[in-house]
């Protein structure tokens, strides 16, 4: 029998970005006991990576903004295949979840008059992100763990765990290792809550940290709950291209936000040349108009650099296939351009985005303020993941709930910017609230010895193999370039069917995985574990985008280049089947009731 | 990434000098790798550990210099690998990657430090005043604000901590919170809503005696934070004015 140490909670939260912080923070509040197990230090989360703000209608900026018209924008961008009644909570209740930030410590940036500070982004019609320059995810993960750590939480840092539990169809607990001895360790727990983020390191060009592998979605999956929408990832528009080690770190929405423009080698504002119908009455017709609004005017309508992600992505996209990119195959993003406008616009830049300068000074060598950026697309945001009830954000396995990225519903087929950051606080706090309530109402599960070995066993195996079994680092990286070349920001159903040839050849190469040396911190044991959840997503990823034969928000099909109506019925669900196959279907949406959906027709 | 790097024309190699090693021990032993041009060291650690050494312990997150994991000493100076080019540093010489000093060695470039996790929670918690508006909000100035985001910004990556001598040479690590928790104590003193005292602990428990404002913490910020100017030398200020005024001596002895 393995060896194991064990720590039983009421409440358990996997994952300690800004909903796993949450959830717990909520959740200990109730006088349960709480614990929390990161893979990383506490505080380094990816939560910490978002720079643009958090959406939240407090109208501080523009008094014509409020939850309706935040409900509309989502559903908008999401286009329509959004989870209506957690579109609904997210818009109503987040103002209420950035004001009790700020009440725990938080210093967003002020308006004249002393209230929170809010600044325009992409698909928002007023402004709505309060923000802290750019670095408004630090602020906010720090506000949390500052004050989640007087919560009475109890905090396992560098843990990953390996599976979880489940006793007679509800889930019992956890089992993983700790990264730095290496040591299994067992998490009893009454009702768990999965806050574990995204998936980006299955793509080789993204902004995701090395902790997004999709831990959550393949624990959920193999644990026998529903994922949703895996189809939509979400590709953002501008990263950095150049040099090549830094390629598709983020360069935050923010710099259009505050006036920057995107270019093409032959100095055009392509933008203009591309606007959807959904959003041809928001959108400025004149680059005087769009200026006007990243300046507040109130009477002018968006530059189209503001339009939804997934349409500006693939208008980059478009650019550089044309032939008309930036040298290194991105384009230019300008923001020393409002130096025309603004006197000491260096100042102001740097100021304004303190982070986005100090980044491309220090890793590229351009001063922003000076000389435009090359980007272009990176594997951002992952809109799929599990499926879960929109008011309590359990998921179909009862006990286990899901917040954040991890949890599908909110944003649709794609997600506005400040969207995350809003859904995290606001459905992170519900989650840790039913969890909770959960942990009260049932008896502790039992916990399976058999499924414990299991794991166990699986976890030493590649040390057994050592140093001749296949190396880890490779295939991960094989599986990131196909994913990146296969099922990227344009797909067709003959290079998807090829993506899903290599993952199966990937999954057998996987299972001979070999590391050498022993448990202790060893990188190379730890990526050996993370391939069977980066190709479980995958696979997710890439069959759910085969069964959606049109394009839609965030899925691009050249093979289908069309928005179809009847696909906008229906969302993707994948879940595993009795022989542990890997089942697609497509379940009816949700109808929206008459009073929400009358919203939406008074926004259009 | 191992197969790309070798089939294309390289500008060349470097050589790197990196710890091994565990809390029993350790020395220094050497790689050879291909670079690219505007690669940092992390991206270097990676390879190394891609294709020679797959149990290289290395701490790391987001490789873009937010979150404050990959601290290490490269050539002997406190630094984040993700935000050190190779172009900066001289490549006629072996690159030398160690682990923190100030902190106990887990494995190769890993340190435990857990420490600063528990001095944490010592210092008191954000109290804020009664909000301003009957909504529950306050009120405050930019102005205001700003001197406290700049303690803000800081990504807790105890490169501070590393350099500083109370700790890396004296290990007062049980009578002396460190730059960190001084800039962290200076963020909730110095908030316009808090209303926690926090100098009576800032002159006992945490020690902020022993700081004799040498600077190198300031000098390795990566955020550029004015460590000692803005945050330490306030706070020793706030202590003195408290403890050591001789007008308020007399007015407690009186």
């Amino acid at each position: 029998m393995a060896e194991y140490q064990t720590y039983p909670y009421d409440v358990l939260v996997i994952g300690a970005g800004g909903a796993g912080l949450r959830a717990a923070i909520e959740a200990a509040s109730t006088g349960l006991r709480v614990g929390v197990v990161c893979k990383s230090l506490l505080g380094k989360a990816h939560t910490v990576m978002a720079e643009g703000g958090v959406a939240a209608a407090l109208a501080n900026v523009d008094d014509r903004d409020n939850w309706r018209v935040h409900f509309a924008d989502t559903m908008r961008g999401g286009q329509y295949l959004n989870n209506w009644r957690m579109a609904e909570l997210h818009a109503k209740e987040a103002p209420a979840r950035v004001n009790e930030l700020e009440a725990w410590g938080a210093l967003f940036d002020r308006t004249k008059d002393g209230r929170i500070l809010q600044r325009n982004f992409g698909g928002h019609r007023y402004p709505r992100l309060a923000h802290v320059g750019d670095r408004t995810g630090l602020e906010m993960i720090r506000t949390l763990q500052d004050h989640g750590i007087h919560s009475g939480m109890e905090v396992h840092m560098e843990c990953t765990v390996l599976s979880l539990l489940v006793d007679s169809g509800r889930v019992a607990g956890a089992f993983g290792y700790d990264r730095e001895k290496g040591h299994f360790i067992l998490w009893p727990a009454k009702a768990v809550v999965l806050a574990t983020g995204g998936i980006g390191r299955a793509f080789k060009i993204t902004s995701n940290s090395w902790e997004y592998t999709g831990d959550g979605h393949a624990l959920a999956y193999r644990a026998g709950a529903e994922l949703l929408d895996m189809e939509f990832v979400q590709f953002h528009p501008t990263g950095m291209v150049w040099p090549i080690s830094v390629r598709g770190i983020l360069v935050t929405e923010g710099v259009r936000g505050e006036g920057g423009v995107l270019r093409n080698s032959e100095n055009r504002r392509f933008m203009f040349d591309d606007i959807p119908d959904l959003y041809k009455t928001q959108t400025a017709d004149n680059e005087a108009e769009g200026w006007r609004y990243t300046q507040g005017d109130k009477n002018a309508r968006r530059p189209p650099e503001l339009l939804t992600r997934d349409h500006v992505a693939r208008c980059i996209n478009r650019e550089v296939k044309a032939g008309r990119g930036s040298p290194h195959g991105g384009v230019f993003l300008d923001i020393a351009w409002i130096k025309e406008h603004i006197p000491n616009s260096a100042e102001h830049i740097k100021r304004k985005l303190p982070s986005m300068y100090h980044q491309f000074k220090q890793l590229a060598e351009i001063d922003i303020t000076k000389e435009p950026m090359e980007v272009g697309p990176t594997t951002h945001y992952m809109m799929g993941g599990i499926r879960v009830n929109g008011d309590s954000q359990m998921s179909t396995l009862p006990g286990l709930f899901a917040a954040g990225e991890v949890a599908a519903g909110l944003h649709g087929a794609n997600r506005l910017g400040g969207n995350s950051l809003s859904d995290l606080i606001v459905f992170g706090k519900r989650a840790g609230e039913y969890a909770a309530d959960f942990a009260k109402a049932n008896a502790p599960a039992s916990v399976d010895k058999a499924q414990i070995q299991s794991a166990a066993d699986e976890a030493l195996a590649p040390f057994e193999r050592g140093a001749q079994g296949e190396n880890p680092y490779a295939i991960q990286h094989q599986l990131q370039e196909s994913m990146q070349e296969l099922v990227g920001i344009v797909r067709t159903e003959g290079e998807m069917q090829r993506a899903l040839d290599v993952i199966d050849a990937l999954w057998k190469r996987a299972a001979k995985a070999g590391v050498p040396s022993h448990r202790q911190y060893n990188n190379g044991w730890h990526t050996s574990m993370d391939l069977k959840n980066l190709l479980t997503v995958s696979e997710a990823i890439t069959r759910a985008a085969l069964l959606r034969k049109e394009s839609r928000g965030a899925q691009f099909r050249e093979d289908y280049p069309d928005k179809d109506p009847a696909w906008g019925k229906y969302n993707n669900v994948v879940r595993r089947g009795g022989s542990g196959e890997m089942i697609v279907e497509s379940r009816p949406v949700t109808p929206i009731p008459d009073d929400l959906k009358a919203i939406i027709e008074e926004m259009k | 990434m191992a197969g790309t790097s070798s089939s294309k024309a390289l500008p060349g190699q470097a050589l790197f000098r990196i710890w091994r090693g565990d809390a029993t021990g350790g020395g220094f032993q050497d790689y050879k790798t291909a670079i690219d041009p505007g690669m940092v060291v992390l991206d270097a650690v990676h390879r190394i550990q891609a294709e020679q050494a797959p149990d290289l312990a290395v701490r790391w997150n987001c490789k873009a210099g937010k979150c404050g994991s990959c601290s290490a000493e490269i050539n002997g100076m406190p630094k984040l690998m993700c935000m050190t080019r190779l172009g900066e540093l001289n490549l006629d010489m072996p690159v030398i990657v160690e682990p923190m000093h100030a902190f106990p060695s887990i494995r190769d470039l890993v340190t435990d430090v857990s420490w600063n996790f528990r001095v944490k929670k010592t210092i008191r918690k954000f109290q804020p005043r009664q909000p301003d508006e009957n909504d529950g909000t306050w009120r405050m100035q930019q102005v205001d604000v700003d001197r406290v985001q700049e303690f803000r910004k800081c990504i807790e990556c105890f490169l501070c901590q590393d350099v500083c001598h109370v700790l890396r040479d004296h290990h007062k690590h049980d009578e002396f919170i460190g730059p960190r928790f001084f800039v962290y104590a200076a963020a909730l003193e110095m908030h316009p809503l808090d209303t926690a005292d926090r100098v009576p602990a800032l002159r006992k428990k945490h020690g902020i005696g022993y700081c004799n404002i040498t600077t190198c913490c300031r000098q390795v910020c990566p955020e550029s934070i004015t460590i000692t100017e803005n945050a330490i030398i306030p706070l020793k200020e706030r202590v003195v004015d408290e403890y050591f005024d001789p007008l308020k001596k007399l007015f407690h002895i009186l």
